[in-house]
């Protein structure tokens, strides 16, 4: 839960830079790779935030959810601790290791956690989902921390996933928690510029939930609606900042509402209406009916954003196109980036770079023979 | 001191590149040749020498922007808001440019070879003998020469990585008050602003067209006739003053 009285300010706008890249094959990439994309678009930024997700650095604990927590101090830490050993089967726990640099200064406490619900239908019933539905009850766990504990909030819960963030430029994010010495498929990583929202460590991109990871340049205008409409779910948006509407939607239209990505990403920016009333029946049909169901998950204002889960990256755009985002490919690997400069930064042989249509999702999924992937699989 | 200086830009903060550039202009250097570039900003902003420059790598931000003189040679990719405000000189760029590119320019000449994006020539303007001119040879985002206010915008969506897009996006000279652009080929006027007349023209009997075209096929050698092979067609502004009564009430 947010200390309010610490970050008090009540707009929610933000602007910065960002790139990732995902392996097709599921190599996996050193994180030095994404520092060399992010870091070259360090003046994007001004120091109050860096961020990335990384996808394929747990193999060792894959099936249990990785829980990053960061605590203002001991007893937020010490009643975070003590709700998961009372909720949740921990099969490992550490501190987050990071390294001392002179640019991180007044780090908070963090830690990790690598648990599953323990699986007995007392604990489903207490937290009131249904019996067996493990990512809900994981997504109850996570509100309860970052709404009722104070000082305490979850920033990361995917499996082989993680996120690292913090206030600080985003090398020096990386420095701080040895990125370098991770190794991912898909990597995003963000530069923040705040606008006007709170430079603090939760604030700071990506937001995640679950394996849902999202990096955003721009600011969401429609946040006050999106989270009154994220509300009605249950969704509690806590950390300051409107990016974090994002995920919690992707979260709700394609794994609780079983939207394909396509879909979810014409539902966050539909075409204009004017466009619609173009379209032949059957299309002008399926976008009206999506504009009125999802109306309030519509996201206005500009942004460009890349998310990702364990499946793949998406980049997309605002439908005008008030943000910057560049797409480049070398061989298996798809690189997005706001700049030009950071694609040619994170490979300097890619061979094929063009700018995505406004509105329009550029989806990358793994290709379908995943051998590294099906190694050690349960 | 020597004529033509060679930089190797690999690694260099933009600001050292920048003051270093600067300091050489101020010595009299008259062409220079920046190596290994990628990303950085605002390179020859606001300089108002007639020098020259080859640049080969990514330029970053507001590449040119407020200059007025030198002549840039790009050979890769452009960013975003090339030739921003720029009041004179020429900006050739031999790969892609990004977004806002010629915003609110004022004079000298911008040609992309390839596609460029969103924002391209908005609020251009001219007077006199300051005609402001945009070349891109591949295709263009929404909100082409939008709110325009003189200078000549050409696409001819020839060098193109998108080859199912349409030549221009949607909102193509909205506001538009000044000025002229030409698209080779068809316009589709659902996508023009409402401010907007459109005609056919025959690149061949139009001397703007023609001495324009001739420089920019010059320039990234290639074929003029194969240009000049399909009509253009022109958009002008209907009104000089398109909003002259949205207050007037």
């Amino acid at each position: 839960m947010v200390n309010r009285q610490k970050y008090n300010d009540p707009k929610d706008i933000s602007n910065c830079g960002l790139c990732g890249f995902i392996n097709k094959d599921k190599k996996l990439v050193s994180g030095e790779i994404i520092i060399k994309g992010i870091a070259i678009q360090h003046d994007r930024g001004n120091g109050l935030g860096g961020g990335f997700a990384a996808y394929g650095i747990y193999p060792e604990f894959k099936d249990y959810y990785a829980l990053h927590l960061m605590c203002d101090n001991d007893l937020a830490m010490k009643n975070a601790e003590e709700f998961l050993n009372a909720n949740l089967m921990i099969k490992h726990s550490e501190p987050i290791p990071t390294r001392k640099t002179k640019a991180i200064i007044s780090a908070p406490k963090l830690k990790r956690f690598f648990v599953k619900p323990r699986g007995n239908s007392d604990d489903y019933d207490r937290v009131g989902v249904e019996n067996g539905a493990d990512d809900d009850y994981i997504v109850k766990i996570i509100m309860h921390i970052n709404e009722k504990i104070v000082g305490a909030y979850i920033f990361s819960s995917g499996k082989n996933m993680g996120a690292f963030k913090g206030v600080g430029f985003p090398e020096d994010i990386a420095e701080f928690f040895r990125l370098d010495e991770y190794k991912g498929y898909i990597w995003t990583a963000h530069n923040r510029f705040p606008t006007n929202t709170p430079g603090w460590w939760g604030g700071a991109h990506p937001f995640t939930l679950l394996d849902w990871s999202i990096v955003h340049n721009g600011e969401i205008s429609s946040y006050g609606i999106n989270k009154r409409y994220l509300e009605m779910f249950g969704y509690k948006c806590t950390l300051l900042t409107d990016t974090e509407v994002v995920a919690y939607l992707l979260d709700l239209l394609i794994r609780k509402h079983k939207l394909p990505v396509k879909i979810a990403c014409m539902a966050l920016a539909s075409p204009f209406w004017k466009n619609i009333d173009r379209m032949d029946d059957e299309e002008r049909n399926a976008y009206t009916a999506l504009r009125m169901v999802y109306g309030s998950a519509l996201l206005n204002g500009p942004f460009a954003i890349l998310f990702a889960n364990n499946e793949g990256l998406v980049g997309m755009n605002d439908r005008v196109k008030l943000r910057p985002l560049v797409v480049g490919t070398y061989d298996n690997t798809v690189y997005m980036a706001s700049e030009i400069s950071s694609l040619i930064e994170m490979n300097p042989k890619i061979d094929n770079i063009w700018a995505p249509k406004a509105g329009e999702p550029v989806i990358v999924n793994f290709n379908k023979s995943e051998k590294t992937v099906i190694r050690g699989k349960k | 001191m020597k004529r033509v200086y060679e930089i190797d830009a690999n690694g260099i903060y933009y600001r050292d590149l920048n003051k270093k550039i600067r300091d050489l202009v101020a010595q009299g250097v008259k062409k220079f040749i920046l190596r290994n570039v990628n990303g950085q900003r605002y390179i020859l902003d606001g300089i108002r020498e007639n020098i020259e420059m080859d640049i080969y790598g990514v330029p970053g931000q507001d590449l040119g922007a407020f200059m007025d003189g030198p002549t840039i040679r790009v050979f890769g990719d452009g960013q975003d808001a090339i030739a921003n405000t720029m009041g004179n000189g020429k900006i050739v760029i031999h790969g892609i440019a990004g977004d806002v590119c010629g915003y609110g320019m004022r004079g000298g000449k911008l040609f992309i070879k390839e596609d460029a994006g969103y924002r391209i020539g908005i609020h251009m303007k001219e007077y006199k003998d300051r005609v402001p001119v945009i070349i891109v040879g591949g295709k263009v985002g929404d909100f082409f020469g939008e709110y325009m206010a003189g200078g000549v915008l050409i696409v001819l969506g020839m060098f193109t990585k998108k080859p199912s897009a349409p030549i221009c996006g949607d909102y193509l000279g909205t506001g538009i008050h000044g000025g002229k652009i030409y698209v080779r080929g068809e316009v589709d006027s659902y996508n023009c602003g409402k401010e907007c007349g459109i005609k056919k023209v025959d690149p061949k009997k139009d001397n703007v067209l023609i001495k324009i075209l001739r420089e920019f096929c010059e320039e990234f050698k290639v074929s003029y006739e194969e240009v000049i092979k399909e009509d253009f067609t022109m958009v002008w502004p209907k009104t000089k003053r398109p909003y002259g009564n949205l207050y007037a009430y």
